[in-house]
């Protein structure tokens, strides 16, 4: 009888083996169904890690999420623009100026477009940038830490949605904007947009060693909508492309009214013409107010310092730096091939692609073959930069990544599907569907010179029934597809959080020789730090309350105070001692108004509390530390206002 | 099945045993539970040394980890003894406590009982010793099983700490 039953087993398994290889259908199952390993293609066996690192945008999570290539597992969500109770990010004392801004504390974003930072072209893994497209934002995160440790606010834009790309040596990180808006800001007509508003496009400089960005410069650009962009590489080094739509300038009814036009242009900017301008004392600085939060990985602290003006180019200002590249039709996604010779303009109203070739370009601009001028900027000759156009059939074109061996992938929208040309001859090679309405695709390293082009990600907008429901809402879907052949091969499906936008891939063997375990007590220089359990202590000043509190597994030192008064501010200052790697502790006071604490090795956080109630009130921790960590555990005695219970703190007295 | 339910009988008397240890004072019902508990591993695990591991002497014990052999000069270095002391202040003394039992066993007259090689792989191995060095892990079930942390410390500054651990008397 058992041995009927597996027998049965093995067929049922064998045979649902046969018909998911057999619901591939693209036709290329000739070799038959026993031949195909697409399972093993996805496959990371546990212990085992992943090739590639991917870093997909949370979109209204406002953070990064982590996940392994080719397996889809996720290993991290990293907080950037949001606050995160598991980590207490946003909530603890040294966190809370990261969400500073010029309009106070914004506890969350949309992230949208990650970049890893660039040394010649090619990803060198220490940074990964991304920006906030709600209320404009860049945001720097450590590839060591993977914490967030830069967040620069920036002024004049509206919806910071052609950002953060970096250029080949990130000196830069740019920042387009997506609504124009009046310059400085200011109460007036909508209706009176036309001529009036203007679209600032802000280079922000990344300093080599540490990283720290400063907003150099901004290019008040006539009122388009800036939708993306990508810097020129190689040849085109030194140059930055922006998609425009809205060349109407509408103001309303946008989704009539600004597409209209037969062609919007991609804009193409000199920024080494600008650069050097400005260095000369070209620009005007004008009255601004933004935000630069830092956070110092010693202090284990942000500060937030509000910036007063910025330097502004009007580009009539600098000939020769600005020009516009006639695109049909509203593009969107705005790619340049790993050589830097060709700019992909994806007309999203449009069924074909436009490539522009940047000799052609250099050519134009040199010939002065201008078919015009809008807001007195040259717009070169469509035919006379154009170099070629592939017609795919697809609808719908959104964005194009490369895989370093001459194709291109390119997503569709609209007709749901991923198509593979070549660039040059511009013809089709494969087209895979998506599941569904696919927006960004990734290839790690696909938008630098070096791309590795195995697995290209389709990161989808729509769900519906890939998964089990999970009511109305479901998390957007992404599928991975083996590149490394002829054909694209769908070898996995997973789900994402939050809404993927772009995403950063980058080999594991960049990143995790490098990935940091711990932080050193001994380099700790947190102000309110202990680093010896004997200096733990809890002072009074006023009414604010401050606990010097170390742990360890598996106690709080102290964990047994007195002298708390009703209206204190307590501060808790947890350090912890521990200095192995994957040993957080965490803490959490009940009835407190934040979220918990989850303190990294070496690492000091602080969480406010003020009691309300007279009482003995616990707080314990939260992260499963050791054997004994249902026992790490601690009171504090709270007295009414006014009562004269001494200040006491004690640990195993 | 049989050995299945044998060893969910074994782990319910362990997690019995587990919790009995906490409840000294209580006198409630479940003391019928734990009398019944305490018996088996008496059983199971005969010939248990009475001598608490902490209070055990083995001075040819080197312990498991990188370290084989060190010679101590007959007179103590005091600039490493005080470096040592600098790095115990940081490192240990949340569960270490000079003439006191606490989290861990107190380190004063530790080269008594141990081994110098003993006490620094124990310092930079406590995963390993636990796992492979019977006295480790007899320490680990008198401490309640609260583990050593492995505190990173280097080669030299365990070695410092040891020469702190030699003046104390």
């Amino acid at each position: 009888m058992k041995k009927y039953s597996f027998y049965v087993m093995l067929l049922i398994g064998f045979s649902a083996l046969l018909s998911s290889c057999g619901n591939q259908g693209d036709g290329q199952s000739s070799n038959g169904a026993l031949s195909s390993s697409t399972a093993e293609k996805a496959y990371v066996a546990p212990g085992e890690h992943d090739e590639f690192y991917a870093f997909i945008s949370g979109g209204y999570s406002g953070n990064i999420t982590v996940y392994g290539l080719p397996s889809g597992r996720m290993f991290k969500e990293i907080p950037v623009f949001s606050q995160f109770p598991t980590s207490g990010y946003g909530y603890s004392e040294e966190t809370k100026p990261m969400l500073n801004t010029s309009f106070g504390f914004v506890p969350w974003d949309d992230s949208h477009h990650p970049d890893i930072s660039q040394t010649n072209g090619e990803l060198d893994g220490r940074w990964i940038f991304i920006n906030g497209n709600n209320t404009p934002r860049i945001a720097r995160v450590s590839l060591s830490t993977f914490e967030t440790e830069e967040i620069i606010e920036l002024p004049n834009s509206a919806g910071n949605h052609s950002s953060s790309f970096v250029t080949e040596n990130s000196e830069y990180v740019v920042a387009g904007t997506r609504f124009s808006v009046p310059i400085p800001q200011r109460d007036m007509p909508i209706n009176e947009y036309k001529g009036n508003f203007k679209g600032s496009l802000s280079f922000v400089s990344v300093a080599p060693d540490n990283g720290r960005m400063n907003l150099e410069f901004q290019i008040i650009m006539p009122g388009f909508n800036y939708d993306l962009a990508h810097p020129g590489r190689g040849k085109s080094h030194g140059w930055f492309f922006f998609t425009t739509y809205n060349t109407e300038e509408a103001n309303t009814l946008m989704e009539v009214n600004s597409s209209q036009n037969d062609k919007d242009f991609i804009a193409a900017i000199n920024w080494k013409k600008v650069e050097e301008y400005v260095k000369n004392g070209g620009g005007t600085k004008i009255p601004a107010e933004y935000a630069h939060n830092v956070y110092d990985e010693h202090t284990h602290t942000a500060t937030s310092t509000m910036k007063k003006e910025v330097l502004t180019v009007n580009p009539l200002d600098v000939p020769g730096a600005v020009f516009f590249l006639p695109t049909p039709k509203s593009p969107h996604g705005c790619d340049v091939d790993p050589s830097g010779q060709y700019i992909i303009g994806n007309g999203k109203l449009s069924a074909d692609l436009t490539v522009h070739s940047f000799d052609k370009m250099i050519a134009a601009i040199e010939g002065e073959k201008f078919d015009g001028e809008a807001y007195g900027i040259p717009i070169l000759k469509f035919e006379d930069v154009l170099a070629g156009v592939v017609k795919s059939g697809g609808l719908g074109p959104l964005h194009t990544e490369f895989d370093g061996k001459g194709n291109a992938y390119t997503t569709f929208f609209i007709s749901s599907e991923v198509v593979k040309w070549k660039l040059g001859t511009w013809e089709v090679l494969d087209r895979q569907p998506t599941f569904y309405s696919v927006g960004h695709l990734m290839i790690p390293g696909g938008n630098s010179a070096k791309p590795f082009g195995k697995y290209v990600v389709a990161l989808n907008k729509i769900t519906k029934d890939r998964y089990l429901p999970t009511g109305p809402e479901m998390e957007h879907s992404a599928q991975i597809y083996d590149i490394s052949g002829d054909k694209m091969e769908l070898i996995y499906d997973f789900p994402t959080h939050g809404e993927p936008h772009y995403a950063a891939g980058i080999p594991a063997d960049l990143l995790a020789p490098k990935s940091k375990k711990i932080y050193r007590l001994d380099e700790n220089k947190h102000p309110y730090a202990v680093l010896t359990p004997s200096d733990a202590k809890v002072t009074r000043e006023g009414n604010e309350v401050h606990v010097y509190m170390s742990t360890i597994r598996s106690h709080f030192t102290p964990d047994n105070i007195e002298g708390v008064k009703v209206g204190d501010k307590v501060y808790f200052h947890i350090t912890n001692h521990e200095q192995d790697f994957d040993v957080p502790h965490g803490f959490s006071m009940i009835g407190q108004n934040t979220s918990e604490l989850l303190v990294m090795p070496g690492q000091t956080k602080t969480s406010l509390w003020e009691p309300k109630k007279p009482g003995v009130w616990p707080f314990y921790c939260t992260d499963f530390c050791s054997a004994l960590h249902q026992e790490m555990q601690g009171y504090v005695r709270v007295s009414p206002a006014g009562s004269n219970v001494p200040l006491t703190y004690t640990l195993g007295e | 099945m049989k050995i299945a339910i044998r060893s969910l009988a074994i782990i319910f008397s362990l997690l019995l045993l587990s919790c009995g240890g906490k409840e000294e004072k209580k006198k409630a019902g479940f003391s019928v539970d734990r009398t019944k508990a305490t018996e088996k591993p008496a059983e199971t695990a005969p010939a248990i040394d009475a001598t608490p591991a902490s209070a055990r002497i083995d001075l040819s014990n080197k312990g498991v980890g990188p370290i084989t052999e060190i010679t101590l000069d007959s007179e103590i270095d005091e600039a490493l003894a005080k470096s040592g002391e600098e790095v115990y202040n940081q490192m240990c003394l949340a569960c270490h406590r000079v003439g006191k039992k606490f989290i861990g066993p107190a380190p004063d007259g530790i080269l008594e009982r141990r081994s110098p090689e003993w006490v620094m792989n124990m310092i930079l191995n406590p995963e390993g010793m636990v796992k492979e060095d019977a006295l480790a892990k007899d320490l680990l079930m008198e401490f309640n099983g609260a583990p050593m942390a492995n505190q990173g410390l280097t080669e030299e500054q365990a070695r410092s700490v040891l020469e702190f651990f030699r003046t104390l008397k």
